[in-house]
């Protein structure tokens, strides 16, 4: 039993509207385990979502629980219960009330319903508000009625869909520690879905990175962000330089047109490479003592840090330092063997990494921000 | 201060027009004709219960039917495609673009003992039913004009249902009769009430319906109010009697049917 996974997705492939949402997707979700879908909007994950859920029916594939075949189960009678993105409360009932739906539904008795629902509220920290309006409660009551709502009814998953989204960032980060606290007393299996990769990496125990429908990479938190798996990963999870690259020979990899001592091998000679260096792993040195040397172009103060880009040759790098560096300042760039990281070419590559257009892409970013809102 | 200075113009029109005329029905009920204070209108009304019976009971019927047929095709409409939705919506208006007199006057010719629905059944030789001048054809008559009433309010109170709410209780283990018993039809309590209240006020107080499909025999209050002003027993101090006594019993009605409300969320409703 303690090898079957809870739950696992098996070739699922789903399109809507002839335009493909997951392609032959594989997951598999151990028991207990806190699992983080992460991805930009539309990168499917919503959708994993809900196959688990059962309120999306793949084309194709099968979904399994305990080893068993579920594809055709209706949502009423799976085993998991969902925590939406907007809490979808029930507006006619008090919090009492929202919170026993699921156990009233179930036929069980009120005395143990009773015992249950004030557990719950204690549980979230809602004691003594039973019998309040859920309309006129704060988006983090709220958010607590849902999560009380979704454990009454002592499901063997929680599928929890953005449910931090619509809250400040102190809230957010409270309910994060809440969140993550919850799921170690319980012991319940969480997914959860987010595009917040701080969220994912403080949370989970597993991360799954997905973008066009496809996992980009599975693994934990440290090893997402140290060994990413291709300039995509590398990217959407905190910031990077992305370097082409020529891996020579074992621990010799040769970019920026010179040769770097490394730590990876396993790659073919002369294999072209995708060279991967986290801001905050460079030094800054003397513009003699190192290979590399450019010019600032432009200091950000960022409180713990200052964000430095330097343009060495035409390839602006960033630079994460406590140091302080005057724009137009001479700099070298110190680069340890084992803050380098090795990547397979991949479809991503060159699409990331450059920091020349930085600005335009924070507008970007926050344009497709405001679309998602609109939506 | 404005909202309260543009209010003012609505004020004054509802103290003329509203107000007033409320306050001169009250007035004409307690006087005779000489004017002075009498309890006479109201005793007399009295001898009216079986009218006022009937009448409370048809139109019950009548807001029945309509709750009955207007509610799944209110649900139905509710859940196909949103351009579809308008054109269905046009549709059930539709009738009532068309005068009222007219569409009543239409089901006269069709129920009449020689009307359209008679001949094709002696056509097929299945013999010829007494339709018309029953309290059948007057239930008929204020379903068909009234439902739209019905429909109309309890299919926008649907539309708005979150569909993730829905989902919420599949989720947590509701069926679907679960689903609708224990969210959407509570949900859609305002529409309902809105709905019960502008069909039945209606119904009971009609007076067209029941002279023109009910004939003499199934007298309403309407008919009866009617006769008072305009007919052969002239007499507005009890006409306004027992518009009085309509409007009293119209309120407990309501009342009562708001207590169906939990009370607490009533957008949408609309209390008499």
């Amino acid at each position: 039993m303690e090898n079957t996974p809870i739950i696992s997705l098996e070739n699922i492939s789903v399109s809507f509207d002839g335009e493909i949402v997951l392609k032959d997707f594989n997951l598999s979700i151990r028991n207990g385990e806190f699992v983080t879908l992460l991805g930009a909007s539309g990168c499917g994950k919503t959708t994993t979502l809900r196959i688990i859920g059962g309120f999306v029916k793949q084309d194709f594939g099968d979904v399994f629980f305990n080893g068993k075949k579920i594809n055709d189960l209706p949502p009423h009678k799976r085993e998991v219960n969902t925590i939406f993105q907007k809490y979808a409360l029930f507006p006619h009932l008090n919090v009492y009330d929202n919170v026993a739906f699921g156990m009233r539904v179930h036929g069980k008795s009120e005395s143990q319903i009773k015992t249950t629902v004030h557990e719950m509220l204690s549980m979230v920290n809602l004691n003594g508000f039973e019998h309040r309006n859920v309309n006129l409660l704060s988006g983090g009551q709220q958010q607590r009625v849902a999560i009380a709502r979704a454990l009454a009814n002592e499901p063997k998953v929680l599928l929890l869909d953005e449910p931090l989204g619509a809250l400040d960032l102190k809230l957010r980060k409270d309910m994060q520690a809440e969140l993550k606290k919850i799921q170690q007393q319980t012991g319940i299996t969480f997914v959860f879905v987010t595009h917040d990769q701080e969220e994912a990496l403080s949370m989970s125990d597993t991360v799954v990175v997905m973008d066009k429908g496809e996992i980009q990479q599975i693994g934990t938190p440290q090893d997402i962000y140290n060994e990413p798996e291709n300039a995509f990963v590398a990217d959407f999870i905190g910031e990077s330089n992305i370097l082409d690259g020529i891996m020579h020979e074992d621990y010799l990899v040769e970019f920026a047109g010179h040769p770097f001592k490394c730590v990876d091998k396993g790659f073919q000679t002369d294999e072209p490479v995708d060279v991967v260096i986290r801001p905050e792993d460079i030094d800054v040195v003397e513009p003699d003592a190192s290979h590399l040397s450019g010019t600032v172009t432009s200091v950000n103060f960022k409180g713990v840090h200052y964000e430095i880009i330097v343009d060495v040759h035409g390839f602006k790098w960033m630079i994460q330092s406590t140091d302080y560096q005057e724009v137009g300042n001479r700099i070298g760039l110190s680069i340890q063997p084992d803050d380098i990281h090795i990547m397979h070419k991949s479809e991503y590559s060159g699409m990331f990494g450059d920091y020349s257009s930085f600005s335009d892409e924070m507008d970007e970013e926050s344009q497709l921000e405001g679309k998602e809102a609109e939506i | 201060m404005k909202a309260k200075s543009a209010a003012a113009p609505y004020i004054v029109w509802m103290v003329i027009f509203i107000i007033v005329p409320m306050l001169l029905v009250v007035i004409f009920a307690f006087t005779d004709k000489s004017g002075s204070f009498t309890l006479k209108n109201i005793e007399e009304v009295g001898q009216y219960s079986n009218v006022f019976l009937r009448s409370i009971w048809l139109g019950a019927i009548a807001t029945a039917i309509c709750l009955l047929l207007g509610y799944p095709l209110a649900g139905i409409i509710s859940r196909i495609s949103p351009r579809r939705q308008s054109v269905i919506i046009m549709l059930v208006m539709l009738p009532m673009w068309m005068n009222f007199l007219l569409r009543t006057y239409a089901w006269m010719t069709l129920l009449e003992d020689n009307g359209i629905i008679n001949n094709v059944l002696a056509f097929f030789g299945l013999g010829r039913l007494h339709l018309i001048n029953t309290q059948g054809a007057v239930v008929l008559g204020m379903v068909y004009n009234y439902i739209p009433y019905m429909i109309l309010p309890i299919y926008s109170v649907l539309t708005k249902i979150d569909k993730k709410v829905v989902e919420a209780a599949q989720d947590l283990g509701a069926n679907r009769v679960k689903v609708f018993s224990k969210v959407i039809f509570p949900m859609s309590m305002p529409g309902v009430i809105s709905g019960v209240t502008m069909v039945f006020v209606p119904a009971v107080s009609t007076f067209i319906i029941s002279k023109m499909l009910g004939g003499g025999a199934n007298l309403m209050i309407g008919d009866l109010i009617d006769m008072q002003f305009l007919g052969s027993a002239y007499n507005p101090n009890l006409g306004s009697a027992i518009s009085l006594v309509l409007m009293v019993l119209i309120l407990i009605c309501m009342g009562i049917m708001n207590q169906f409300d939990d009370g607490e969320n009533n957008e949408g409703g609309i209390m008499v």
